[in-house]
């Protein structure tokens, strides 16, 4: 575990009209970790994600990359920085190949021609360099792939122009057992090259599987980031659900006398 | 429920560099069996109807019938070419007929009643098309309105600016020299197998190029012999084409001299290899493959979707200004039925029985070639059966049925067997 978290989010808020979405929310994400983001429906989970990739503008907070404060207005600026965001629903071209899908809206070019060869060349390292058997031929359409290799090669472009986080969004959600496994362990793979992972799940079986650290969003708020190995599934169960489990968490409600103990969690909004 | 059996997770590595022609050939069955059949529709109906049509009517297999083949279907064909951009996005363009008669009308006013030379009427026409593309793409991509509403209505509208350009019911002729040759005249022999020479060489040297310099970095390639034998039959094709085509056609070689390749066949054939490139080998062909596949990802990988959906309609009526100015030449003049009647639906037929699908996201532009040689052997064979308009209307119009059934047919075993 590295000293400096690579991307690191203080005291972000952000509001739709009256609604406030997201308040006061510290987020850190550690190179060659996965980060599991979880919470409830609502939580604001994907207007988290979407902030850090520039879709929606914050209200406040700092954004700090590799210890840098930066700032991120819009998605170019993610990209930019190394942030590639996979979404739920994969956004690949059905009617196109998986060098064309990966490559698409960046192709490699010679001239006004496309550097087809060039682009197959890089397409099958990245995939070779993920480990990635599972796909018979580059030139493949993606219509003709599984949940999984359709996953696996929405992975695999967000990986291709070296990115440095990666923010997945319920992979495997639609995926079947062994398909979940297979991308489970290509998250595995990611993190241990050396990439920040966020991985955002409903599944905690997923989260136990390949999480390093888990977040945890209750109503906006950052109620937990602990590492994977200091929680159970009950507890974290229970802060997605309650917002605290214990001693983690938001302080109870009465709580003078939890004040003690709070001083000892590891929750980020514990030191205000 | 399928026979095959998906390989073993973990046993393959992803580039395998060479195939055997055998293998290669076991893809393309295993291709057509999914669903996706390319051309292979249009060129066995192509085979049927001339094998039909010349047992029944023997003077469907001369050389001159064959030359005829040419500049009937040329109109078509250009606009169909255009209607493919439209097809690929899933959009459609009713008014591409009556858009090539508007631009039809523009040049035969500008040469003929105000004199202009022909090159700045031909010009004028092309932006005309240019123009009219424009304003459709912005109605559809900016304003949303459905393609089919806007250019239902540009149907209508053109119809009504036709007769307004031509003031009424008036026939324009066309008697530029230049413009008359466009559909009737021919290129000398030796021209002709010069340019055959120029276009099979040149299409070997892009193969053969781009096999090598593939192999030389160790990528799949398709077997060499297969390179070798498109070429081949590229060769055969053209030149027994072009050797037809130079066959002396006139009944009376005294009065006048008739052969050679027409004019418009290296236009056409020009215009395939430039829409050909822009599609398969540019980041704009791409890209317009990818909003017809899937809009939103499009958007999301960073393409202007917009300017796309509204640069296919540019295409598309350019193409049909092309389309009407060869139709104004073939019959040295422009009346307000030009680029009307079945000229749009022909064109949108030729494009769907090639194969360009009509849900968006598939189609070539080789496709609107060959299906427009099918609707002009129909429209041929026909005549020369005698058939009345009723029933030449009623077969072409089965046979778009036919063709938009099999588009939908084979989309749909495509669905059930993963296929494109």
């Amino acid at each position: 575990m590295s000293a400096t978290p690579l991307l690191e989010l203080r005291g972000i808020d952000k509001s739709f009209g009256p609604v406030q979405v997201l308040r006061n929310v510290d987020f850190a994400v550690h190179p060659g970790e996965v980060t599991a983001l979880v919470g409830d429906n609502g939580a604001g989970k994907s207007t988290l994600v979407k902030c850090i990739s520039g879709i929606y503008p914050t209200d406040g907070g700092e954004f700090f990359f590799e210890g840098q404060p930066v700032s991120v207005s819009n998605p170019r600026d993610a990209s930019a920085l190394g942030i590639e965001v996979v979404y739920q629903d994969l956004a690949l071209c059905d009617n196109l190949d998986i060098v064309q899908n990966m490559f698409l809206g960046r192709e490699k070019r010679n001239g006004i021609v496309l550097d087809e060869a060039t682009m197959e060349q890089m397409a099958g390292e990245t995939l070779d360099g993920l480990s990635v058997r599972t796909v018979k031929s580059l030139r493949q359409h993606v219509s003709s792939l599984s949940g999984g290799q359709r996953q696996t090669v929405a992975i695999a472009k967000a990986v291709l122009w070296n990115s440095k986080v990666v923010i997945l969004d319920e992979p495997t959600a639609a995926l079947g057992v062994a398909q979940t496994a297979q991308v489970l362990e290509l998250v595995r793979r990611l993190a241990d090259r050396g990439l920040a992972v966020v991985l955002i799940s409903h599944n905690m079986n997923d989260v136990f599987a390949v999480s390093d650290r888990i977040a945890a969003l209750y109503l906006g708020r950052m109620v937990a980031q602990v590492k994977t190995t200091d929680i159970n599934h009950s507890q974290i169960v229970e802060l997605i659900t309650a917002g605290r489990s214990g001693d983690l968490g938001l302080p109870a409600e009465n709580g003078a006398e939890n004040s003690a103990e709070q001083s000892i969690t590891v929750t980020p909004g514990a030191d205000r | 429920m399928s026979v095959t059996t998906t390989p073993p997770v973990g046993n393959e590595r992803v580039p395998v560099a060479t195939r055997t022609v055998g293998e290669h050939v076991r893809d393309y069955v295993a291709r057509l069996r999914g669903g996706d059949l390319g051309a292979l529709p249009a060129v066995l109906g192509l085979v049927v109807l001339c094998t039909v049509f010349s047992i029944v009517r023997p003077a469907f297999f001369s050389a001159g019938n064959f030359a005829n083949l040419f500049t009937q279907g040329a109109a078509v064909t250009l606009i169909a070419m255009g209607l493919v951009f439209v097809l690929l996005l899933g959009e459609i363009d009713l008014s591409a007929g009556f858009a090539s008669g508007v631009c039809a009308a523009v040049l035969a006013v500008l040469v003929t009643l105000h004199g202009y030379p022909w090159y700045v009427a031909l010009l004028a026409a092309i932006a005309t098309g240019t123009v009219i593309g424009f304003v459709l793409g912005f109605l559809v991509a900016k304003i949303g309105i459905p393609s089919f509403v806007v250019t239902l209505a540009a149907f209508l509208a053109f119809q009504g600016v036709v007769l307004l350009l031509i003031e009424g019911g008036k026939n324009i002729s066309v008697r530029d020299d230049a413009l008359v040759a466009i559909a009737n005249r021919n290129l000398p022999p030796t021209l002709g197998w010069l340019l055959a020479a120029i276009g099979v060489g040149g299409y070997a040297a892009v193969q053969l190029l781009r096999h090598r310099k593939r192999s030389a970095r160790g990528l799949i390639t398709d077997p060499i012999g297969i390179v070798f034998a498109r070429i081949g039959a590229l060769a055969v094709i053209v030149g027994v084409a072009v050797y037809i085509l130079n066959v002396e056609r006139s009944i009376n070689t005294l009065i006048s001299s008739l052969k050679g390749v027409p004019i418009v066949v290296p236009i056409i054939v020009v215009l395939l290899v430039v829409w050909t490139f822009v599609l398969q080998r540019t980041a704009y062909g791409r890209h317009v493959y990818a909003v017809g596949g899937n809009k939103e990802a499009a958007r999301r990988a960073g393409i202007n979707v917009d300017r796309i959906r509204i640069s296919v309609f540019v295409i598309c009526s350019s193409m049909a200004a092309v389309g009407g100015i060869v139709a104004a030449s073939r019959s040295n003049s422009v009346d307000a039925n030009t680029g009307g009647s079945n000229v749009l639906l022909y064109a949108v037929g030729a494009a769907v029985i090639g194969g360009t699908s009509l849900f968006g996201g598939k189609g070539r532009i080789l496709d609107a070639i060959l299906g427009g040689a099918v609707v002009a052997v129909i429209d041929n064979g026909m005549a020369l059966m005698n058939a009345s308009s009723g029933v030449k209307f009623t077969v072409t119009g089965l046979v778009l049925l036919l063709a938009a059934g099999v588009d939908a047919l084979s989309r749909r075993r495509a669905a059930a067997t993963g296929n494109r």
